[in-house]
C-alpha cells in the first residue's frame, strides 16, 4: 500500500533519515520504534508530504506522493503534539474538517468524539484545552473519516489510563477492519497486544522490519519490551 | 480552494485590526477632503497615505497572519489538500480582506469627493499596491521560521520600497547630473511599485507641470494608452513574482 525506496533528509548538517526503504502493506499494523530523534516522525511526516525528502521516493497505491495530494484522503494522521487554530472551538476544527474532506462520501465515525464525551466540551476554545484534551480531539479527527490508513505518532502520550484504554480498543477495532495501522510509542506494553510488525529505526536508518513473532524468535524473549531493551542494550555496546 | 478561502476571511474578520484599519482610512479620508475646500489638494495629501501607510499594513498584517496561522497552516497541510492551492487561498483570503477594507475606508470617499479619472486611478493604485505588498509579505515569510525576524524583513522591505529607493534615486540624479537620464528615471521607476502609482496618480493632477523635463517624458510616456498598459504590467509583474517565488518555496517547505 505505501512503498518508500531510499528516502533520505537532512537538516543541515544532522541527517535526519538515511536511506530508508519500507513496504507496508494493508492490514498489518507496525510499530514504529526507536530512541528520541531517530527520526521516526521526520518518516512520518515524509509520508504525509509534510517533509519533502532530499532524494528517494514514497508510493501509495502506486502513485508517486510527490505530484499526488488526494492520496492522504485515505490517510488519518494524529500528530505528536496537535497544533490547531488557537482561538477556534473543538466544535469549529471539527466542523471545518468535514467541510474540507467532505468530498468523500464515507460515514464519519464519531465513535472516538462519544467515548471521549467530547460533546460536552465542544464549545471550549482550542487555547483553553489541556495536553490530554487536545490528544484526544487529535485521536477523533484522525478516526473521523475512517481511512485506511492510521498514522498515530505517540498516541496515548498525555492521555490518562481510561482514555488509554479507550483509544486503545478503537485502535484493535479498526485492525480487525484490515486497516494498515503505523503507530509510534515508547510505552511498548501499550503495543504489545495490537501490533504484528515491528520496524526499529536509530540514528536515521531503518535498522529492521520484521514481524513480532520473528523478533521475539530472534531475541529470544517473550514480551515486546523486553525484546526491545534488549536490541537496544547490544546496539549500544 | 473556496473553502479555505472561507475559513482564512472568517479568521481575519474576527480579528479587530481589520475594522480598525478600516476606521483609520475612513477618518483620515473624510477628514482630508473635509477641510479642502478643493478635491485636488485633498487627493495629494491622501496620496501620501496611501503611498505609505497602505504598504505598511498591508506587508505587516499580512507577515503576522501567515506566521500566526503556523497552526492552521500544519493541520491543512496533513489534510487532502494540495499546498499550491492553500497558499493561494491564504493570499486571496489577506488580499481580498485588506482590499475590502482600502475600498471601504479610501476608496468610497474618494468616489464621493472626486468621482473623476483621478479619484479612479488613485483607488486602482491603491488597491494594486495592496496586492502587491501582501505577495511580498507572503515571500518575505518564506525566508526564516522565526516570526520576529519575518516581521524585521518585511519592516526593511517596506523600508526600502518607501524610503531608501528614493534616496538611491537621489543620489544617482546627482552623481549622473551630466548625462541625460530622463529615460532610465523610467526604467528606475519600474523597480518600485510605490513609485510608479506615485507617478500614475501624478500625472492625473495638474501638478505634474510643475515637475520639469523629466515629468514632460514620463507624461510622453505614461500619458500614452500603451505607456499605461506597459505600466499596469509592470504592476501586475510586482504581484505575480513574488507569488511565484513564495508559492514555489512553500511548496518544498518542511513542516
Amino acid at each position: 500500500m505505501i512503498i518508500a525506496t531510499s528516502v533520505t533528509k537532512k537538516f543541515g548538517r544532522l541527517t535526519a533519515l538515511e536511506n530508508v526503504s519500507v513496504t507496508c502493506n494493508k492490514g498489518q499494523s507496525i510499530a514504529l520504534i526507536g530512541p528520541n530523534g531517530s527520526g521516526k516522525t521526520t518518516f512520518i511526516k515524509c509520508l504525509l508530504g509534510m517533509v519533502v525528502p532530499d532524494s528517494g521516493f514514497i508510493t501509495f497505491n502506486q502513485q508517486n506522493i510527490i505530484h499526488d495530494w488526494k492520496y492522504r484522503s485515505h490517510i488519518g494522521y494524529m500528530p505528536q503534539v496537535g497544533r490547531y487554530p488557537e482561538n477556534m472551538t473543538i466544535a469549529q476544527v471539527l466542523d471545518m474538517m468535514k467541510d474540507i474532506r467532505r468530498e468523500q462520501k464515507a460515514a464519519l465515525d464519531e465513535e472516538l468524539i462519544e467515548a471521549f464525551q467530547l460533546g460536552k466540551i465542544m464549545n471550549k476554545r482550542m487555547r483553553t484545552l489541556s495536553g490530554g484534551t487536545r490528544q484526544k480531539v487529535s485521536a477523533a479527527i484522525a478516526f473521523l473519516f475512517n481511512p485506511d490508513m492510521l498514522i498515530l505518532d505517540e498516541p496515548t502520550a498525555g492521555l490518562d489510563p481510561l482514555s488509554t484504554e479507550i483509544l486503545k480498543e478503537k485502535i484493535r477495532k479498526e485492525k480487525h477492519k484490515g486497516k494498515l495501522i503505523l503507530i509510534t510509542s515508547h510505552i511498548l506494553s501499550d503495543l504489545d497486544d495490537i501490533i504484528t510488525e515491528v520496524m526499529y529505526m536509530q540514528d536515521g536508518q531503518l535498522r529492521f522490519h520484521k514481524s513480532l513473532e520473528q523478533l521475539k524468535e530472534d531475541t529470544g524473549e517473550k514480551g515486546l519490551s523486553r525484546a526491545i531493551a534488549s536490541i537496544m542494550k547490544a546496539n549500544a555496546q | 480552494m473556496k473553502k479555505i478561502i472561507k475559513y482564512v476571511i472568517l479568521d481575519i474578520l474576527r480579528n479587530r485590526i481589520m475594522i480598525g484599519y478600516t476606521l483609520f482610512l475612513l477618518i483620515i479620508a473624510l477628514s482630508v477632503f473635509g477641510l479642502e475646500g478643493n478635491p485636488s489638494k485633498g487627493v495629494l495629501s491622501l496620496l501620501n497615505v496611501v503611498l505609505i501607510i497602505v504598504p505598511l499594513i498591508s506587508i505587516i498584517f499580512s507577515t503576522i497572519y501567515v506566521y500566526n496561522s503556523a497552526e492552521f497552516i500544519e493541520l491543512l497541510v496533513s489534510q487532502p489538500i494540495k499546498r499550491r492551492s492553500l497558499w493561494m487561498s491564504i493570499f486571496t483570503g489577506l488580499a481580498s480582506s485588506l482590499c475590502t477594507a482600502f475600498f471601504i475606508g479610501c476608496g468610497i470617499p474618494l468616489l464621493i469627493y472626486v468621482p473623476d479619472a483621478t479619484g479612479f486611478t488613485m483607488l486602482g493604485m491603491g488597491l494594486l499596491i495592496t496586492v502587491i505588498f501582501t505577495a511580498i509579505a507572503l515571500l518575505a515569510s518564506m525566508f526564516t521560521r522565526d516570526k520576529a525576524k519575518g516581521i524585521g524583513i518585511s519592516i526593511l522591505l517596506w523600508f526600502y520600497f518607501t524610503l531608501i529607493f528614493d534616496g538611491i534615486i537621489l543620489f544617482l540624479l546627482f552623481q549622473f547630473m551630466d548625462y541625460p537620464l530622463e529615460k532610465a528615471m523610467i526604467a528606475f521607476s519600474f523597480m518600485n511599485p510605490v513609485d510608479l502609482g506615485r507617478i500614475l496618480i501624478l500625472l492625473k493632477l495638474d501638478i505634474s507641470a510643475l515637475m520639469g523635463a523629466t515629468s514632460a517624458l514620463f507624461r510622453d510616456f505614461f500619458g500614452s494608452g500603451q505607456g499605461m498598459i506597459i505600466a499596469l504590467l509592470i504592476m501586475a509583474l510586482w504581484i505575480i513574482l513574488p507569488l511565484w517565488f513564495s508559492v514555489r518555496r512553500f511548496a518544498q517547505k518542511d513542516l
